[in-house]
């Protein structure tokens, strides 16, 4: 019991972990044999897109109460778009197609910030609003448009050395760089701080107005790079191919052990949570269980989680 | 305060914008497309528009509290799906169900209150669940609106195309209950200054249960009024009600926070977002601008906004 | 003393009330009699708000009982109890709804007030108190309470507590009702609390302004540190014994502590800051070495002060750089306290950019830092890796002081920081600021206790958001203050 206590308080992500593996062994031992390797190796490939969108969305739910981007699974999309547009194709064209998805990211979020600041509004809403005008950029540019990624993006985003995904080894180290610096940047410490107390973050010196810039548009680049290496895995870019990163964006934050009150979140948990949704759909696939009770079980774990895990405590 | 005075006052202005905005689309569409000026005309505009202003009034409740539903879309989707499937077949059962509805969203505002969880991530998670359930219940599109609900949306009375007579009749009911009646005030005061309750002797909780329960009341208005006008449901079918719902309300003057909210704003709010899609297709604006379009006046509504605002501060 | 041969309406017996760490009442014995209106007085943080909200119910107290009418309320004394026993209070901060009118906001406090018609009952009642009270105040009982001015919210929020529907008034509770009131206005009010006593309500008013409670109270109770230290018929009383009673009467140590800063510490001007709307020529002024002191009633402006320096204004270019001040907040929980952290973490927040090396922050060097202050400032807890919230009231004082001086900043902002701070605390804090003052840094202090008055080179008595008074050296005395903070009381315009 005291174990479990400590582990709850000290390494909150290591919840997710522990789903992530037992829904695995579970799955494994129910389809037995190298079945359950490959299902670990496909896991970490899917995983990889979770995280990538998910880190950017953890680092805006840090600010605190109110702060959340819903313009994620747009952002994907038109960054996914033009990013194929300007490749073509084109292995020689891949660096500028990545330097046009990372600006795409970027205006967005400059337009996020824009609009929480000028129009003093709800993030929620503001992410909302633009979320509406990326997505029918990416409509308009997109439509009928069928290009296929360039090979070499291709190989990137799905080849796999030993059994383990290229492009999710990368992602690790990714990670590794996102923990840094979340936990030993100025940059990090500071956004943790706007989240549990923005008055007082202001006062202790922290620029604000800069932090919250930085990372609404942090999260919109991470989503726009996602976007590209997601056309490159599934072979060019689709419409509805941000759809379902809005609600899993928040959900791998939530049930990784973040606060969802703000100031206080881990990197690892991102991860941990990334592999145990994709392993549940998959366990639940392979149980021959219908769509509809994938969706439930995921809505009602964020319920529990967020239930279990409390908001922010009324302090006196 | 002279009359000069409240004309120029923001909250005069805020107040108006609604309509304002609605004239002014309607007087678009009226001269690009002047059939559009007539019983059938207004009908087929306004026809969609029902559902999505009960959905709005329904959203606004939520937003009354200073809370927010992410889920009304896809719990829409799901009255539709059991208004075309169990209402159908098993009244019993169908009413049984959506009756369940109404009690999971009163238990969601109680432990929203009790656990002062953000009420976000908690619509987020249900979203999920609605949206599962509908899967489970209707797979493939299909299933049959019920006949008394085909005969109460297409009911053409004279003179005044029902669609019209529907809205009049939401935003007056409404307004009733929320701005005139005595309970409608504890209900907006939770929203406005939810210690003044406390201090008061009101339990929030109570309150916040009620309110929460008519989200689901109205949201089970739309999902029936929908099906009854696509005659089928899908479980996707009113997913993107979420976001207009949210839009309508800000449309028709309400605030995010503070109890300020307009039964009657929001219902407008919901004709002009509809509204809009039609006026963009006489347009012949490709259709892929259309979402874009609505987050655009909700945005330049949103600016007008802070204009006032902060002339007002002046 | 007024005569016993009337039962009380209330009695307090020793009720005290503890938040956390801080006790808040320490016992306290009142009495309120029918028709008699008691005033209450005393320095902020004395506990005549929380008392008041105890006997309102919003407030449950900790020990001690509470009788009306000859009985006992004991645990179970709520909101609606004392709404039964017809007790009404009037908040320091309002307990409107922004959002409704001024109709409904009176049907909030009355539940009968429903059915058909309501509306225009709930009118009816508000208005006609209003105009009782308030004769001419221009407000009709459609308006929303938003768009009122924050005087005629005040005075719906007073008219409201006097409006009688099912339950007889017994007790009015004002805290602070005039604190938005013009003069002619107060005194409408006044006079309503001198004609309503009389027809057997009783009122209990908290009042700064020591005029209005000699001129109605029939008893004035003073309190200091959670407790009744003088009780007397207000005849008893006049404004010098008065304040007497409410200052401290504790003899100042021997040594003169201001001059423990060597003049040659003292040099270039840092600061030069007119408050916007100041009507004469006064301005804050403040050089290196030097401690000036922001005094006053509370809620003068002072804090708008600071935070007016803190943004920059004011503050001469030759000082620092971007990051020339530190604040040290007073409102711990909400301006000060992160309150998921470690006392280091809450200690290298304003030093991050120092303790870089390359991009990452060092947590060692942010140890040694936090370890420095630790000892230094004497926070007494096991280690720094401690949470800040497993920290009493006073030690996490501590860890914001170490926050600010442990920055780089030349001037340091301290918004009265030491409310609710034990005495060996302060003490510990007073020597410190003493030798950082020394070291050529400037403090520019706002603080509710006299005392530390004393450490200040000069002191700038604030009132209606502007200087009322500069006062400097020896001219720094208790009367000297209280004086220029009731200044406009003394001097009425």
């Amino acid at each position: 019991m005291k174990v479990l206590d400590t582990l709850t308080r000290n390494r909150p992500w290591s919840w997710s972990f522990l789903a992530a593996f037992l829904t695995w062994a579970v799955t494994a031992a129910y389809i037995s044999g190298s079945g359950g390797l490959a299902l670990a190796s496909t896991a970490l490939s899917f995983a990889t897109f979770f995280v990538m969108v998910g880190i950017g969305q953890m680092f805006v739910i840090t600010l605190g109460p109110g702060n959340v981007d819903l313009s994620i699974p747009s952002t994907i999309t038109l960054s996914a778009v033009v990013a194929m547009m300007v490749m073509g194709g084109d292995n020689a064209m891949i660096l500028p197609g990545f330097l046009a998805a990372v600006v795409v990211g970027a205006l967005v979020g400059l337009f996020n910030y824009g609009l929480i600041r000028v129009l003093s509004i709800p993030p929620i809403i503001a992410t909302m609003s633009s979320s509406f005008l990326v997505q029918s950029s990416a409509i308009a540019l997109g439509r009928g448009v069928k290009i296929k990624p360039p090979s070499a993006l291709e190989w990137v985003s799905t080849a796999k050395i030993a059994g383990l995904p290229v492009l999710s080894l990368g992602v690790v180290l990714f990670a590794l760089g996102m923990a840094v610096l979340l936990n030993r940047t100025v940059y990090g410490r500071s956004v943790t701080a706007f989240g549990q107390n923005v008055r007082a973050a202001w006062l202790a010196g922290v620029p604000v107005e800069q932090i919250r810039y930085l990372t609404y548009t942090l999260s919109a680049v991470l989503a726009a790079v996602c976007g590209v290496f997601l056309a490159g895995f599934s072979g060019g870019s689709s419409l509805n191919m941000g759809e379902e990163y809005l609600l899993a964006s928040i959900a791998v934050v939530v049930i990784g052990g973040s606060s969802i009150a703000g100031g206080n979140s881990n990197v690892p948990g991102i991860y941990g949570s990334a592999l145990f949704l994709f392993l549940l759909v998959a366990m639940l696939n392979t149980f021959g269980a219908a769509a509809g009770v994938r969706l439930i079980l995921t809505g009602l774990i964020i319920v529990g989680v967020v239930t279990f895990a409390g908001g922010r405590k009324e302090s006196r | 305060m002279t009359y000069l005075h409240f004309f120029t006052s923001a909250r005069f202005w805020r107040g108006v914008l609604p309509a304002l905005s609605l004239t002014f689309v309607l007087l678009g569409v009226f001269w690009l497309q002047p059939r559009a000026m007539s019983y059938f005309g207004l009908n087929l505009l306004f026809n969609l528009a029902v559902p999505i202003a009960l959905a709005t009034i329904a959203q606004m409740f939520v937003i009354a509290v200073n809370d927010l539903d992410l889920s009304i879309g896809s719990f829409v989707s799901l009255v539709a799906c059991i208004g075309a499937t169990w209402l159908n077949d098993t009244p019993l059962l169908g009413i049984a169900a959506l009756a369940g509805c109404v009690l999971v969203y009163a238990a969601l505002g109680a432990l929203i209150h009790l656990r002062q969880l953000p009420s976000i991530v908690v619509t987020l998670g249900m979203s999920f669940v609605w949206s599962g359930c509908a899967v489970l219940l209707l797979p493939t599109p299909g299933g049959a609106a019920p006949d008394w609900i085909r005969a109460l949306v297409s009911f053409k009375p004279p003179y005044v195309p029902m669609p019209l007579i529907a809205a009049l009749v939401l935003a007056l009911v409404v307004y009733f209950g929320l701005m005139r009646t005595s309970w409608g005030v504890l209900m907006r005061g939770v929203g406005g200054n939810e210690k003044a309750l406390t201090r008061a002797g009101w339990s929030i909780l109570k309150l916040k249960m009620v309110m929460y329960s008519l989200t689901a009341l109205f949201g089970i208005f739309a999902g029936l009024t929908l099906v009854g006008l696509a005659t089928s449901a899908d479980a996707n079918i009113a997913l993107r009600y979420t976001l207009l719902s949210i839009a309508g309300v800000i449309l028709g003057g309400g605030e995010f926070v503070g109890g300020r909210v307009s039964p009657v704003g929001a219902v407008l709010g919901a004709m002009t977002l509809t509204l809009t899609a039609s006026f963009l297709s006489f347009l012949r604006i490709s259709p892929d601008w259309q979402i874009g379009a609505q987050g655009a006046i909700l945005i330049i509504v949103l600016a007008l906004r802070a204009v006032v605002n902060r002339l007002e501060k002046r | 003393m007024t005569t016993e041969i009337m039962p009380p309406l209330i009695a307090l017996k020793g009720i005290r009330k503890v938040f956390g760490a801080v006790q808040a009442l320490a016992g306290v014995d009142l009495e309120i009699r029918t028709g008699e209106c008691l005033g209450l007085v005393g320095h902020n943080g004395a506990g005549k708000s929380t008392l008041m909200n105890i006997l309102a119910g919003t407030l449950t107290a900790s020990g001690g009982d509470l009788e009306v009418a000859d009985t006992n309320q004991g645990k179970g004394y709520s909101v609606q109890s004392a709404g039964h026993l017809g007790i009404r209070c009037v908040f320091q901060e309002l307990s409107l709804c922004p959002n409704l009118s001024v109709a409904e906001n009176t049907r909030i406090i009355h539940p009968v007030l429903k059915g058909f018609g309501w509306r225009k009952r709930a009118g009816i009642l508000i208005m006609d108190q209003l105009d009782l009270i308030f004769p001419g105040h221009g407000i009709s009982s459609g308006d929303i309470i938003g768009d009122l001015s924050i005087a005629k919210r005040q005075m719906v929020e007073i008219a409201r507590a006097f409006t009688v529907t099912d339950t007889e008034l017994h007790l009015v509770i004002l805290d602070e009702p005039t604190s938005s009131l013009d003069a002619q206005v107060a005194d409408q009010l006044l006079a309503h609390i001198r004609d309503i006593a009389s027809h057997g309500v009783s009122v209990i008013l908290i009042s700064h302004l020591l005029g209005e409670i000699l001129e109605v109270s029939n008893t004035i109770a003073v309190m200091k540190d959670g407790r009744v230290v003088d009780l007397r018929a207000a005849d008893n009383f006049d404004r010098t014994s008065l304040v007497e009673a409410m200052g401290s009467t504790v003899v100042a140590e021997a040594a003169p502590r201001r001059d423990a800063v060597p003049a040659s510490a003292k040099g270039e001007e840092r600061v030069h800051m007119r408050p916007p709307g100041q009507p004469d020529d006064q301005s804050i002024r403040a050089q290196a070495g030097e401690v000036i002191g922001f005094a006053g009633l509370a809620g003068q402006g002072q804090t708008a002060a600071l935070l007016s320096v803190y943004d920059g204004h004011g503050v001469l270019p030759s000082t620092g750089g971007e990051a020339a001040c530190c604040f040290v907040a007073g409102d711990r929980q909400v301006d000060g306290v992160l309150p998921l952290w470690s006392i280091r973490k809450n200690i290298g927040i304003s030093s991050l950019k120092r303790l870089r090396s390359g991009l990452l922050v060092q947590g060692e060097r942010e140890q040694e830092l936090a370890e420095a202050w630790k000892d230094r400032i004497g926070i007494r807890a096991p280690d720094v890796e401690a949470p800040i919230l497993s920290l009493s009231g006073g030690n996490q004082q501590k860890v914001l002081f170490a926050r600010a001086l442990g920055s780089a900043a030349d001037i340091v902002l301290m918004d009265d920081p030491m409310r609710g701070v034990d005495v060996g605390t302060k003490n510990e804090v007073y020597a410190i600021i003493r030798q950082e003052a020394s070291r050529g840094r400037t403090f520019l202090w706002y603080t509710t206790e006299m005392e530390e008055l004393d450490y200040c080179d000069r002191v700038y008595v604030f009132r209606d958001g502007v200087i009322a008074e500069t006062l400097s050296g020896d001219d720094i005395t208790e009367e000297k203050l209280l004086l220029a903070s009731f200044k406009q009381v003394a001097e009425p315009a």
